[in-house]
């Protein structure tokens, strides 16, 4: 019997706040390395990488914050095995992104070995006072942990450094004319690397958000395509800071609204509903390239420095 | 006598194969205006990447105010006071002018007194900017603009200019000049590097003349004739291509109202294009790179389709067909880009030969390729227009610039084409093979095929082609016959100034 | 998102041969310096010599991998590699050689078409799924029916569906520039979820007592996909893998449109100058690599795995990426690649079982192949020089 009524409003926005961080930070990542000129289809492996390091940090330590910082580093770690392959060996930009989500997809599961059925140590929720105590804005905006606003701080430090800083403009430089960059002096490889370790970062972070707070536990491919999304994700933000926001609140509100369906007992079979997140996503993309797309104008083409 | 600002000696590079730069040596005063000759392959791109710190000389010394002067990198150099407009602009297209500026300077100021001061010297020196336009929305003339300003906002003490002339009209050349000059009279010095005899004649002071690495005069080009500096460049005199005249024949191809969208963000729209073409002449169209050429020849390839009507080949309209139906019917063309549009750079000479031959040539057999036939085909242009190749199985990128674009017009001409259209024939083609190419082409049409010659170069139009019409911002002038024109009134076809201004006294 | 971007037309000037295209020297710099230079001619030796060098690093990577997991890396090595072909029970193993490289072969053919030209179809995993529901959905039509056309009809279904599938994120990119990876990878993920909606729903065994999962189709004759010759594992799909290889080998070095298809992935502007219609060929590659995902998997589907389940597809549309690189998408490297990595997978499991090795460690293995290719593939088009002082050329 289907009961719609048993959704309750305040905890699907409160949970879509959550439900976004995840590819938020990948998303977020993701977009600095683009606009760079450089296409990391890896995401997948990152994140999923992050959330294993993240898991097991964690665990053997006692603290989700050293698992965070962990998971960071593990992403960027994987991530710089790609700088090495597409900056340096000259590799296929797309060829080497699936080589690096299959091999982290394989390094996660054997590192996740012994790890499957624990429980993380929780990660507190951030009732900040007062606000939190706000009739319906309070649970859904500010009762959450302290990762989300750190994902939010993020998007706008991203978007601060693009817009207004030297090294904001050094980057969308790499990323429009690399030759051009080259020419004036600046290391495009340099940059680029810092790029992709920075995307690398956020993805991890990204993924050990799902195995510390979402989920939270640890699932060989827990990560089930969510670096795929955070890349479309990109695309329907035209490469701008500020709509990554929207778009992780609209992927991350499907995700939601469709367990939330599923849990209250709608018509549809359970495996209808859970595709919804990923039509939806190719409906997006549709949508957004039939809009002439704004992509950085090196994006994926391959930098030389020797001319 | 004042110290001279620069003072090279003995300069030397050499790379494995190539001497660049054999033992030269020049001076340049301050505030003066020197000029560098010399032909492509001469040295002379070598010898300013030794003074801007890009290329470090195998041996000799340079001097600037009296000091030592052996910059590392760009960098020094421009800390020096020396500064540099390339021939190939380092811009960002999607990013504004002041962006733009702030990325060729050290320490820039922030934004907001950036424009400010963009505003300010552009205007003083007649080359008005404003600051927050998108560069990829600005022509050619104001692209070279953002360069010079961005030179000139670090208080240069010596300017180098390389071929900055290729992308002006002839109104906006003088605008150049007395925004130079101005800079001269305040001390600033200018290395003005190219082969465009007459203005050198009209700008420079003196003149330092480079063939095969090697300094073989210095002059004062207002004291000396064209002719003689030619000399000098070439050590030989220049065949001349030989045309023999003859009355143009039936209307070979039709544009009418031909219109349409630039496919590319940056791109330049054609407007309502008309002309016609008739067999046995060239028709040259010229104009500034940025203005339509591209896709004008697209239009004509085949590569965007018209209207049916807006193309007609031979009263058959072809504007629906695509490049294969084109060819078919005796349409070929020639894009500029050697490596990635007109040739497949990692693919060999067969394959490439292939790549248009296809049709003509008869190198199918229901789909099937007959290779043997493919480089035959590939064997014949090889030897009928002297690429120089170890073999037909050489990969297109492995040859020159002049090779390649002489086997990938060598590879339409062999095809007998009704008509045949090139974009930018001979550019950055050694003399010899620019020779040859142009004379291939006057061949062809004294053999009754109709060209249409898109060139930046006024010299190379002037020389080959019957009419003349210019292209500016998607829109044909009107087309005049060759032997009337004055350089005046071509540069009026070409557009004028396009707002260029006089520099402020 | 146009990741080719249709760089028809640019309004700048030509780089590339004989222009001044400036280029900053190194500062001052160690004595030897390590720099990559652009050959002039791809190298013919390093073309084939690069797959071998890979799989060369990729052991004693892999072996330095095992010994971190306590295991023996020699003896797991061995146990990967050799055991399956000459170990003791290899009359056992070599047959599935065959079983489990047909269809690694079939995708990654289909695939390398795609990939020479520039298309990327990544979700041939989600193409192989809807191939073997059409082709089972076909054969359980008609089931308990006993006739000689069941069997071709499924194989026209498989092909169909996978097909189907393979259009959408063509049809999509011909029409609205919408990227196909993205698309493509996206339909995996609805796949599987068709699948286990599928399997659980309306294809559901009515005699199967409440379990998951269809009607075992290898005990139904016309449907089976039964070895040709007894035990050796080769069935249909074999067959079939045969027929794409020598097939495609005839297109790509005999026919204009294997010369378009390599033509628009080394050179787009020039495919375009050249004829060559984009929309056409987005839609044949993708079309065709579709088809032979769907192929593969129905083969599959009512040969060795036998029925429809929710983990039918165990990743042959993901390892068959890495066979198509590794056969450096040439239809005779395809088939060694395919072979090659249809070893790994039972050695591994071998290894698994008799040395405890963790399938992780497998699929870590299978992506460390992929990776290293890659990094070696650098010598075919660039040359490494150590030369003296900080120069460029």
């Amino acid at each position: 019997m289907m009961d719609l009524s048993s959704i309750s409003p305040i905890l699907l926005l409160a949970s879509i706040m959550a439900a976004s961080t995840p590819i938020l930070l990948a998303a977020i990542g993701e977009l600095v390395v683009e606009r760079a000129g450089v296409l990391n289809l890896g995401v997948e492996g990152m994140m999923i990488t992050g959330a294993i390091c993240g898991f097991a940090f964690a665990v053997n330590t006692g603290s989700p914050a050293l698992g965070f910082l962990a998971a960071a580093l593990g992403g960027a770690a994987l991530s710089l095995l790609f700088a090495l392959l597409t900056q340096f060996a000259l590799a296929n930009q797309v060829a080497s992104g699936l080589a690096l989500t299959l091999f982290g997809l394989g390094l996660s599961a054997l590192l996740g070995q012994g790890y499957v059925g624990i429980k993380p140590p929780p990660t507190t929720r951030l009732d900040i006072p007062v606000l939190s105590d706000i009739p319906f804005l309070g649970p859904v905006l500010f009762s959450h942990d302290a990762m989300v606003y750190i994902a939010l701080a993020l998007v706008a430090a991203v978007w601060a450094v693009l817009k207004y800083t030297r090294a904001g403009l050094i980057l969308r430089a790499v990323g429009e004319n690399h030759d051009a960059a080259h020419a004036l002096g600046y290391k495009v490889v340099r940059v680029r690397v810092l790029a992709i370790a920075f995307g690398g970062g956020c993805a991890g972070l990204g993924g050990a958000y799902l195995s510390l707070v979402r989920v939270p536990q640890w699932t060989e491919g827990m990560t089930a395509g969510a670096g795929w999304i955070a890349l479309a994700l990109v695309v329907f933000a035209s490469w701008k800071a500020g709509r990554v926001l929207l778009g992780a609140w609209l992927f991350g509100g499907v995700s939601v609204l469709q367990l939330n369906l599923q849990a209250a007992g709608v018509a549809l079979p359970v495996e209808y509903l859970s595709m919804s997140p990923y039509l939806i996503t190719i409906l997006v993309l549709v949508i957004m390239s039939a809009d002439r797309s704004r992509a950085p104008g090196s994006l994926t083409r391959i930098f030389h420095a020797s001319q | 006598m004042t110290a001279p600002l620069l003072a090279i000696s003995g300069l030397t590079k050499a790379y494995p194969g190539v001497v660049a730069n054999d033992d030269v040596s020049l001076n340049i005063a301050g505030g003066e205006v020197h000029a560098l000759l010399g032909e492509n392959g001469a040295g002379k791109s070598t010898l300013v990447k030794m003074i801007y710190g890009l290329v470090k000389p195998d041996s000799g010394t340079m001097t600037l105010h009296g000091a030592p002067f052996a910059p590392g990198e760009p960098r020094a150099a421009r800390a020096a006071g020396v500064a540099m407009v390339f021939q190939h602009f380092s811009l960002f297209d999607a990013l504004s002018v002041a962006e733009n500026i702030a990325l060729g300077m050290e320490s820039p100021p922030p934004l907001r007194d950036l424009s400010r001061r963009i505003r300010e010297v552009s205007e003083t020196y007649g080359l008005p900017l404003d600051p927050h336009r998108t560069v990829g929305d600005l022509s050619a003339g104001e692209r070279q603009r953002v360069e010079i300003l961005r030179c000139l906002l670090q208080n240069p003490r010596l300017l180098i200019m390389d071929e900055p002339t290729s992308v002006l009209t002839p109104q906006e050349v003088a605008i150049l000049f007395q925004t130079l000059r101005k800079l001269a009279a305040e001390g600033v010095s200018i290395l003005y590097i190219s082969h465009k005899l007459e203005e050198i004649r009209a700008l420079c002071d003196r003149a330092t003349i480079l063939r095969q690495g090697r300094n073989v005069a210095t002059c004062n080009p207002r004291e000396t004739t064209a002719r003689d500096m030619a000399q000098l460049m070439v050590g030989a005199s220049l065949d001349v291509t030989a045309r023999p005249a003859r009355a143009p024949g039936a209307t070979a191809l039709d544009i009418t109202g031909l219109s349409l969208n630039s496919p590319n963000r940056f791109g330049t729209s054609l407007k309502n294009l008309h002309f016609t073409l008739a067999e046995g002449e060239i028709l040259g169209i010229g104009g500034v790179a940025g203005n339509g050429q591209d896709e004008l020849l697209a239009a004509l390839s085949g590569e965007l389709r018209s209207a049916p009507g807006a193309v007609r080949l031979k009263g058959r309209p072809v504007g629906a067909l695509g490049p294969a139906g084109r060819r078919r019917l005796g349409l070929l063309t020639a894009p500029e880009e050697r490596l990635g549009h007109a040739a497949a750079p990692d693919m060999n000479l067969i394959e490439n030969a292939l790549m248009t031959g296809a049709e003509r040539e008869r190198l199918l057999a229901r789909g099937f390729i007959r290779w043997p036939a493919a480089q035959d085909f590939a064997a014949r242009i090889i030897a009928r227009f002297d690429v120089r190749t170890p073999g037909p199985d050489t990969a297109a990128r492995a040859l020159s610039g002049g090779n390649l674009q002489k086997f990938v017009i060598g590879r339409e001409v062999l095809q007998r084409p009704e008509v045949l259209v090139v974009n930018q024939p001979t550019w950055g083609v050694d003399a010899a093979a620019a020779v040859a190419i142009r004379q291939a082409l006057l061949d062809l049409a004294a053999d009754g095929a109709a060209i249409l010659c898109i060139s930046q170069d006024l010299d190379e139009l002037m020389e080959i082609a019957d009419r003349f019409g210019a292209l500016n911002e998607g829109r044909l002038s009107d087309i005049r016959p060759t032997h009337a024109l004055t350089l005046q009134e071509i540069g009026l076809m070409m557009g004028g100034a396009h707002g260029m201004e006089v520099a402020h006294a | 998102m146009r990741f080719i971007l249709p760089e028809i037309l640019r309004g700048s000037r030509p780089s590339g041969d004989g222009g001044s295209a400036p280029c900053p020297a190194r500062e001052s710099a160690p004595p030897m310096k390590l720099r990559v230079e652009k050959r002039p001619q791809p190298s013919r030796r390093w073309m084939y010599l690069s797959p071998l060098l890979a799989v060369l690093v990729t052991m004693l990577a892999g072996g330095a991998l095992f010994a971190a997991l306590g295991k023996n890396p020699v003896e797991a090595i061995a146990t990967i590699f050799w055991e399956p072909l000459f170990g003791e029970f290899a009359f056992y193993y070599r047959p599935q050689l065959l079983v489990k490289g047909a269809p690694l072969v079939l995708i990654a053919i289909g695939l390398s078409l795609g990939f020479r030209a520039g298309v990327w179809n990544i979700g041939a995993e989600g193409q192989y799924i809807i191939g073997a529901l059409s082709g089972a959905g076909v054969g359980l039509a008609f089931y308990p029916l006993d006739a000689w056309f069941i069997f071709p009809l499924m194989v026209i279904a498989g092909a169909l569906g996978g097909l189907t599938w393979g259009m959408i994120p063509g049809l999509l990119r011909v029409r609205f520039g919408t990227n196909e990876i993205l698309v493509s990878l996206m339909l995996v993920y609805v796949a599987e979820k068709l699948l286990a909606a599928m399997a659980l729903g309306p294809m559901k065994n009515p005699e199967g007592m409440g379990f998951p999962g269809s009607r075992n189709l290898q005990q139904y004759p016309s449907a089976h996909n039964a070895d040709l010759i007894a035990d050796t594992g080769m069935h249909w799909g074999v067959v079939a893998a045969l027929i794409a290889v020598i097939f495609t080998y005839i297109l790509l070095g005999r026919h204009v449109l294997g010369y378009h298809i390599r033509l628009t992935g080394q050179a787009p502007r020039a495919a375009r100058f050249a004829g060559v219609n984009p929309a056409r060929l987005v839609l044949f590659c993708l079309g065709t690599s579709g088809a032979l995902a769907g192929l593969a998997g129905m083969f599959e589907v009512s040969g060795p795995a036998g029925q429809v389940s929710i983990d039918f597809n165990v990743g042959y549309g993901f390892t068959a990426i890495i066979v198509a690189f590794l056969g450096r998408l040439h239809p005779f490297g395809i088939a060694l690649a395919g072979l090659l990595m249809a070893l790994t997978y039972i050695g591994g499991e071998i290894a698994q079982s008799n040395l405890g090795l963790p399938a992780a460690a497998i699929q870590m293995f299978q992506g460390m192949l992929l990776f290293f290719l890659l990094a070696v593939d650098l010598l075919t088009n660039y040359r490494l020089r150590l030369s003296p002082g900080p120069e460029t050329a």
